[in-house]
């Protein structure tokens, strides 16, 4: 189905999934997603709600496996190596992988605690060394100014929009190369989002961004390219359909795609 | 409109919860009508902090008895909350559903145990083992707050163990996303954010410990003097009461009233700090 697109272990590929079934318990959700996502560029996945968008997602860091009885079948890459080995360090690739999700979660501490959170899970002590990040992660994503005043005062404090810019760097303060967010902007006013699509196209300038939304607007605007997964008869999401995003909003090959896009459907 | 059978549903009720209120005041209004007259013959100061309880001679000091509630409450809480704590981080954290199920109607069983039966269990298994091994009388301080922890141990993991289960999924998310492990996630995430309602579960626990009466009645040797160690026997200020009532009479009566005052103050001051460091969020 989409075969020309897939680019044979090209190292411009940063994630690849081949043929991946995934279960919770006996329900297959999941089924045959193959999908080579390129290195330092934006790709959305869309599709009608409960199809498997979170699902694929969290495939990329292992969040499933916080789920009892969930199963995995088929290849997961991250720069050539499968994540889903028997010795594959979690913690590891978390790090090099972050996540950012639908609703602002900020931990119930001080906005410099917040970020410096996962460095110093990690080892960082220095508090030179700490702030130092603290003030670079809040630089990149543009919230310094904003803030530098109030490092001290709860993050919780901040309005929806500032808290998940938080979020997000919180995730780069630990280095990630893979930056996967669940529907980041649903839970925000219209001049947060656009702050964060602006910042989404400057990031991607350097990290490998994987969001999924509601939004086709947004995956239109922000994305390079677009993968959009819909649920077969038994429920289990299929990707069906993998192209850039100009192409697949313009000129769609699936009649699925075609039918979704226009509002059809979902 | 309301009809008037709702209205008189809301009279009934609204007179059933003022006459639960009243007994309550109704106690208070009497342990300080009883009790208030030796204070304030004796001295507020003289009365708590007195060395001599020697109701024969017309000395009230309660002293004594407040070290020894607080050394045995301390005690239980320096045994027990450490327990109750790993107790409900595992509950609430690793245990598969299975056994949590298994362990939690357990531990409630715990606070069904009428507190003679722990008294007679901690007179026949604890103070002997004490006497033999770490030497004293047995009847003991050290005694008296191994069961008082075992007492607690309900309050503080209920409580402790629902505050855990209570925070957003998404704090452990946002932890376990970030590269933090199981434990990381724990200790830096979970337990802070828990935090208010697990100091709340210890209050009311180290609250339950300081007016617990047979129990410790029955292992901690009741003698009335400044207790030196740990294996030394004591006497609190709730099995003062327990102890003496049944004879006491005239100023020595209204002693032990006096320091049913000093308890329920305790008591009030330590809920307070509970309800209050439960709110705080
Ligand atoms: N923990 C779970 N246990 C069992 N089934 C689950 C679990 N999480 C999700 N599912 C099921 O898997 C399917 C895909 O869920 P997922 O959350 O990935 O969908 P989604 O596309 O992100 O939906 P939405 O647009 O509503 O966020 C759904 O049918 C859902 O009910
Ligand atoms: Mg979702």
């Amino acid at each position: 189905m989409m075969d020309d697109l897939k680019l044979k272990s090209n190292p411009g590929v940063n994630l690849k999934t081949e043929a991946v079934n995934l279960y919770y318990g006996r329900f297959q959700a999941l089924r045959g997603i193959t999908i080579s996502i390129p290195h330092r560029s934006i790709t959305a996945i869309i599709g009608p709600s409960g199809c498997g968008k979170s699902t694929l997602l969290r495939i990329f860091n292992r969040m499933n496996d916080l789920i009892p009885g969930v199963r995995v079948e088929g290849k997961v890459e991250l720069d050539g190596a499968s994540i889903y080995e028997k010795n594959t360090d979690v913690v590891a690739l978390r790090k090099k992988v972050g996540m950012v999700f639908q609703k602002p979660n900020p931990f119930p501490m001080s906005v410099l605690d917040n970020i410096a959170f996962g460095p110093r899970q990690h080892g960082v002590k220095r508090a030179a060394e700490l702030e130092g990040i603290v003030e670079q992660s809040l630089r990149q994503v543009g919230l310094w100014e904003e803030v530098k005043d109030i490092l001290m005062q709860p993050a919780l404090s901040l309005s929806a929009g500032q808290q998940q810019l938080l979020c997000i760097a919180r995730v780069l303060a630990v280095g990630p190369e893979v930056i996967l967010m669940d529907e980041p902007c649903s839970a925000l006013d219209p001049d947060a989002t656009l702050r964060i699509e602006d910042l989404m196209r400057d990031l991607a300038q350097d990290y490998t961004i994987v969001i999924v939304t509601h939004n086709m607007e947004q995956a239109a605007r922000i994305s390079d390219m677009s993968a959009f997964i819909m649920m077969e008869e038994d429920k289990a999401g299929v990707l069906v359909e993998y192209s850039p995003t100009a192409q697949l909003f313009s000129n769609p090959k699936d009649k699925r795609t075609d039918d979704y896009i226009t509002g059809r459907f979902g | 409109m309301k009809s008037f059978n709702e209205k008189f549903a809301e009279v009934v009720f609204l007179i059933i919860a003022f006459s639960a209120l009243s007994v309550l005041a109704l106690i208070t209004v009497f342990i300080f009508i009883e009790g208030l007259p030796i204070i304030a013959r004796v001295g507020i100061f003289n009365f708590v902090f007195g060395m001599t309880w020697s109701p024969s001679h017309g000395e009230f000091g309660i002293f004594p008895m407040v070290i020894g509630s607080v050394a045995v409450t301390l005690g239980a809480a320096i045994l027990g909350v450490p327990v109750a704590l790993c107790c409900s981080i595992f509950l609430a954290e690793f245990a598969p559903a299975k056994i949590s199920n298994l362990i939690r109607p357990a531990i409630q069983l715990l606070a069904g145990i009428p507190s003679v039966v722990y008294g007679f269990w901690g007179l026949v298994f604890i103070v002997p083992i004490i006497r033999n091994y770490l030497g004293g009388p047995g009847l003991s301080i050290l005694a008296g707050s191994v069961i008082l922890a075992i007492m607690i141990l309900p309050t503080v993991i209920s409580i402790s163990e629902v505050s855990l289960l209570s925070l957003p999924r998404l704090y452990k998310e946002g932890a376990f996303a970030l590269g933090a492990t199981h434990w990381q996630t724990i200790r830096s995430v979970l337990m802070p954010a828990a935090k208010s309602g697990i100091v709340a579960g210890i209050i009311l626990g180290i609250g339950r410990a300081i007016g617990e009466t047979m129990a410790v009645i029955m292992v901690l040797g009741n003698a009335v003097a400044i207790p030196l160690s740990i294996l030394d026997p004591a006497r609190t200020l709730t099995t003062s009461i327990g102890i003496e009532m049944g004879y006491a009479s005239g100023e020595h009566r209204e002693a032990l009233f006096a320091t049913g005052i000093v308890l329920l103050i305790i008591i009030m001051i330590l809920n307070s700090i509970a309800q209050y460091a439960a709110r705080k969020r």
